[in-house]
């Protein structure tokens, strides 16, 4: 019953995006972010959502996949845009309700509002959620990072604590659907009952799962410790990441992104919004 | 196979106890004296609680003795003198393979997992990625190389762990009980990765188990009882002595036990056999009279 969780949002393909270097992706999703927000007109807009949809179309990522992911996003794009609308002042009012009165530039907020959400949410998932593997995302961040170890911040800790976690979550979840079975055996009922006692029915599961998952860290750190692992002293790295012809011609696409955005605003101020 | 003249891992008076609480000591091994060779296959066999899991845990510096000598290698491991360097040259050179599958694998990718105790041994990218491609062969697991580890059988997971410590090239490896969570066709995996291992790489094997018909692969069989070294021998000379066995409560191979009961009943079986097809070969002469 546990089985169909997935880890994250990874959908596996061999998209130019897929094989993006992923240190490239993590500062290219940070480029498009300040790119959505610094688009000031209507060409400007026009062009975000063409880079956008560019961005999907390359990724191969279906559509579906992406409109199912903003699915928890509704209520808060629907609710942010009704805050924009009835609370923004303008000069005239479109229409009045006793108190209530919608101004134009609220309803252009508001519809100004989805779209960069919504472009956002696609943009920064298909370039990275959908396209990096948790794994090649936390070793992307980690090596991003690297310079902060000068800091003495625990980079590389963090970022195998991160992996031990990604590694364990399938063997836990396995061990939690062996205990729900053997309490089921004993007479536990798990799908019955009001909130509180099926709550409280989980305890018995819960108390046996973390008591082996400290066996496991123990056992673990043993091993690790067999294989010589003593933190990031003297460390190299199978993988090395280089920056490849794709993933410079990914920084160029991205690059003309942001000076297209800032050339629509400086040469098309006539449809500023 | 004891081709070398001067051992590889000698015990000398070793003892260690575990302090359950302030002042109540454990004595988990009393007076080890142990010489292991180069090449060596040994079977380490002892109940629950013998001491056996700790012998291994000393060979490789994870626990320290209380007195005593340990050398591996030319190389006093209990003296004073020991750098953090010189406990992971130790542990490079003494690898171990444990119990649980699950609980020794790091990485989410089979071939970054096999990398890892390279990485920490802080080998150049190019040959680790020579030495992982040479360990999935070794284990016969190359087509596995970009699996995640939950995907694989209790008796692949084994190899992966195995490849792990073949990587960093060590001589002796010490397998904990590594059969024990595996079914019978995942034990038969490891237990041929195992000695093809000891076969045609001459590394030095120590494997602690329960089952008898594993330890007859061994060359030399060592028995542990109560931290003590109880006998020490071929499987042949072994598990010749049943009614010393059992009167520790450890069991002899099925046929072993099965030649003993007919000796004991009087038949004139001649070998002391201890695999099926010489048993066969002993009790086929009697069938015939």
């Amino acid at each position: 019953m546990l089985k169909e969780i997935t880890l994250g949002q990874f959908f596996p393909g061999s998209s130019p995006l897929h094989k993006t270097d992923p240190r490239a992706k993590i500062i290219l999703t940070l480029i498009y972010i300040v790119g959505i927000f610094t688009a000031k007109n209507v060409f400007a807009f026009l062009f975000v959502i063409l880079f956008t949809l560019f961005l999907v179309a390359i990724s191969k990522i279906p559509l579906k996949i992406i409109l199912k992911g903003m699915k928890p996003i509704i209520y808060v794009i629907a609710f942010t845009a009704v805050i924009n609308i009835f609370w923004t002042k303008g000069e005239t009012p479109l229409f009045e309700f006793g108190i209530i009165r919608v101004y134009p530039e609220g309803l252009k907020f508001a519809g100004l509002m989805i779209i960069r959400i919504i472009a956002l949410l696609a943009g920064t998932g298909v370039v990275l959620t959908y396209t990096t593997s948790p794994i090649a995302l936390t070793d992307g961040l980690e090596r991003l990072l690297a310079p902060l170890k000068k800091l003495k911040m625990p980079v590389h800790e963090f970022s195998m604590m991160m992996t031990i976690a990604l590694r364990f979550i399938p063997t836990l979840i396995e061990e939690t659907d062996k205990i729900m079975s053997a309490q089921k055996a004993r007479g536990a009922d798990f799908s019955q009952g009001s909130l509180i006692n099926r709550a409280k029915a989980l305890i018995p599961v819960m108390i046996p799962l973390f008591v082996s998952a400290f066996r496991r860290a123990d056992d673990l750190a043993v091993a690790m410790e067999c294989r010589c692992y003593r933190g990031d002293i003297g460390r190299t790295r199978m993988t090395e990441l280089h920056m490849k012809p794709l993933d410079w011609l990914m920084v160029l696409v991205f690059m003309i992104f942001i000076a297209g955005i800032i050339l629509l605003n400086i040469f098309a101020p006539g449809f500023s919004i | 196979m004891n081709d070398n003249t001067t051992p590889y891992i000698t015990l000398r008076n070793v003892n260690f106890s575990y302090e359950l609480e302030e002042g109540v000591k454990l004595s988990a091994l009393k007076n080890i004296n142990l010489d292991i060779y180069k090449g060596e296959f040994v079977a380490v066999l002892g109940h629950n609680g013998s001491g056996k899991s700790t012998l291994a845990k000393l060979l490789n510096m994870i626990l320290t003795p209380d007195s005593g000598t340990i050398i591996v290698d030319g190389k006093d491991i209990t003296s004073k003198d020991m750098t953090e360097d010189d406990v992971f040259d130790v542990r490079r050179h003494v690898g171990m393979v444990f119990q649980n599958p699950d609980n020794q694998l790091v990485a989410t990718i089979v071939e970054e997992d096999i990398a890892f105790g390279c990485e920490n041994l802080g080998i150049p990218p190019k040959e680790i990625r020579q030495r992982v491609d040479d360990a999935l062969k070794t284990v016969g697991m190359t087509e596995f190389a970009r699996h995640e580890p939950h995907q694989l059988s209790g008796g692949q997971k084994q190899r992966i762990a195995i490849a792990g410590i073949i990587a960093m090239l060590p001589d002796t490896i010490i397998f904990d009980e590594s059969t024990a969570m595996l079914d019978p066709a995942g034990r038969d995996e490891v237990m041929k990765t195992i000695s093809s291992l000891n076969r045609d790489r001459g590394i030095t094997v120590l494997h602690i188990t329960h089952n008898m018909s594993e330890a007859i692969e061994a060359d030399r069989v060592i028995v542990i009882n109560d931290g003590e070294v109880y006998m020490d021998g071929t499987p042949a000379e072994v598990f010749s002595q049943v009614e010393k066995l059992k009167s520790v409560g450890l069991d002899v191979p099925q046929v072993t036990e099965l030649i003993w009961r007919l000796k004991k009943l009087g038949c004139p079986v001649s070998a002391d056999a201890l695999s099926p097809e010489a048993a066969a070969e002993a009790l086929l002469p009697l069938l015939k009279v």
